[in-house]
């Protein structure tokens, strides 16, 4: 099976407090930790297990710039034996069917069998991999959370659906696929494997390359934009607790009992 | 402006929320608008949604198909791009389904797509401004949208509520656009629905409940909660971070994809607070939130915060717990 996981670097929300830069457009991004979008990672892994089952390759690829070079990188330390970059002046300031029409170009010059997404990126919409699909004209599933291989260019899927159920589909192949966290246990990458790859060539991809009319990417293409950033207040706001821990303690547990939690 | 369509979500004859929600966001794209229901399904359970939208729709467009009984997204695709007119603006609610429908459905509109919206702004020009929230919801983002081919438009569950000064004149009532689909097929079947499994411990039975995130750090640390919760006579749930980490059954989850619990007390610890967790909990207990991050979307909705490292002062306060007890009991 020839496997084409889509990937993405992002600032990762776990290890940073966004803030604002100070014209409001964007968000302060000098002393952000970027790091693999973690749905993706998943998404390799499970193209890693199921080449592992049946046998083929396993391609990473990321519509970006060299800075993003690092997270195919890491992918392939985990085993993917390709990475590609595609990547093109033209390409910058896509929008989300922009970055699908780059990626349907790339689609079209191979020859995958099964390609993965991550269900979405911190600050995407789970758009890329429907899109893809659509403009492939291949089958599509969101929020799948095990994959089997049948017989007959078949797949049987399941997706994640409300209250922890599960919806199983049968699917043919060639077909998208946006995978949802928690699929499988990715495994660990240490630096000793990121330098085991350093010197692996990455070839990179461009427009013309691609036979991709640059009218129909990048900035001229595109129908979404980000205007500004702000910070909206969802609710009320929190009465945040000042004082020393043992204060806040005892308010914790005063709260607590007069909530009729303490019994 | 063009023509509004609000895609239904129903099961079992029943209409999900989302119905109303996608009227008042329709609303808010334009005042003067008469969106228009559309709905897929078969039988009798399709006939009875459509029949119960009246109240919140003028019109409504039925597509009845024996393919379309259960949801598929791309047989419903298919369905709507036959019925649709070009340009049209198309609401969905951004869950399981609309994720799995939308994007294809803005490709095959050939429109402009934006997803998980929380807010309207308004029109400008040929522009749609919406409210989207970014980086699990610790920025909002105005985003531009261009309406000139029209657009398909994914929502929040629960972000828009109110339907300010909604009439609803009856008059195009429900039309059957049935003979307009044709056949249908899909390169991806239904199958069947597996339901989840219900786990050792039931969270939504438990009046306080200690619920942990990816703040939690490492397994071994949900030892530190379990002692709390154990003091205090809670169960601990958690969020999806640490269900995915395999650090809890699937059964200790709160979220859309989890269980929903109505407790009198959550205390939320390093919980981030998504939109996806926030849903599963219903009933507003006294939300007590402790994490280390003083920009935590979830110091938004708590009504209580703590800026803390939660794997010191959870103990602490498991600690102080059973003294107390210890002197009751005395």
């Amino acid at each position: 099976m020839e496997i084409l996981v889509c990937v993405r670097r992002v600032p990762d929300t776990s290890e940073n407090e966004i803030q604002l830069n100070s014209a409001g457009n964007d968000i302060e991004r000098d002393e952000l930790v970027y790091s693999i979008n973690e749905p993706d990672n998943y998404a390799v892994e499970e193209a890693l297990q199921i080449v592992a089952r049946v046998g083929g390759n396993v391609t990473v690829a990321t519509v970006g710039s060299e800075d993003d070079e690092e997270v195919l990188r890491r992918e392939m330390a985990m085993g993917a034996n390709h990475g590609v970059m595609i990547s093109d002046e033209a390409f910058s300031g896509s929008d989300g069917r922009g970055i699908a029409t780059i990626l349907k170009g790339f689609v079209e010059k191979g020859h995958y069998d099964l390609i993965l997404t991550g269900v979405q990126a911190e600050d995407g919409g789970a758009q890329v991999g429907g899109m893809l699909a659509a403009l492939l004209d291949y089958p599509f599933a969101s929020l799948v959370n095990s994959i089997e291989v049948l017989d007959g260019g078949k797949l049987t899927i399941s997706r994640e659906i409300e209250g922890g159920n599960r919806e199983m589909n049968e699917i043919d192949l060639p077909c998208v696929l946006s995978i949802q966290t928690g699929i499988n246990e990715p495994r660990y990458v240490g630096m000793r494997g990121i330098r085991q790859v350093a010197s692996i060539p990455i070839p990179t991809f461009g427009a013309s390359a691609l036979g991709l009319d640059p009218g129909t990417v990048g900035r001229v293409a595109v129908r979404v934009k980000r205007v500004d950033y702000f910070v909206a207040a969802l609710g009320k706001g929190a009465e945040i607790l000042h004082g020393s821990r043992e204060e806040n303690i005892d308010k914790v547990l005063e709260l607590v009992a007069a909530k009729g939690g303490l019994k | 402006m063009a023509r509004i369509f609000a895609y239904i979500v129903h099961k079992g004859g029943v209409v999900d929320d989302s119905a109303v929600e996608l009227a008042a966001a329709a609303r808010k794209i334009d005042a003067a608008a008469s969106p228009t229901a559309i709905l897929t399904g078969w039988g009798a359970d399709l006939d009875a949604a459509c029949n119960a939208l009246s109240a919140s729709y003028a019109e409504v467009w039925k597509l009845a198909n024996e393919a379309l009984a259960y949801p598929n997204a791309e047989l419903v695709r298919k369905a709507l791009v036959k019925v649709l007119p070009s340009g049209s603006i198309v609401l969905l609610p951004h869950q399981h389904f609309g994720m799995d429908l939308a994007p294809g459905l803005s490709i095959k509109m050939k429109s402009t797509f934006v997803s998980d919206v929380v807010d309207i702004a308004g029109v400008e020009g040929a522009d749609l401004k919406v409210v989207r929230q970014e980086f699990g919801g610790q920025v909002s983002a105005h985003v531009r949208c261009d309406l000139s081919s029209g657009a398909v438009v994914t929502v929040r569950p629960g972000a828009f509520k109110s339907l300010e000064g909604a009439v609803v004149s009856g008059v195009g009532g429900v039309i059957d656009k049935s003979s307009d689909i044709g056949a249908l097929t899909a390169g991806r079947r239904y199958l069947e629905t597996v339901t989840a499994e219900a786990g050792d411990v039931d969270i939504t039975r438990y009046n306080v409940l200690v619920s942990i995130g990816r703040g939690i750090q490492e397994k071994e640390n949900v030892a530190i909660a379990q002692e709390l919760a154990d003091a205090l006579g809670a169960a601990v749930s958690c969020s999806r971070p640490v269900v995915d980490a395999k650090w809890m059954e699937k059964s200790r989850q709160v979220g859309s994809s989890g269980k929903t619990v109505k407790p009198k007390v959550y205390l939320a610890c390093g919980i981030s607070g998504s939109f996806q967790h926030l849903a599963g909990i219903k009933g507003s207990p006294f939300l007590i939130a402790i994490n280390k991050n003083p920009k935590a979307p979830i110091f938004q909705v708590a009504d209580v915060g703590i800026v803390d490292d939660l794997l010191e002062f959870l103990p602490e306060l498991s600690n102080r717990v059973r003294e107390m007890r210890t002197v009751t009991a005395k």
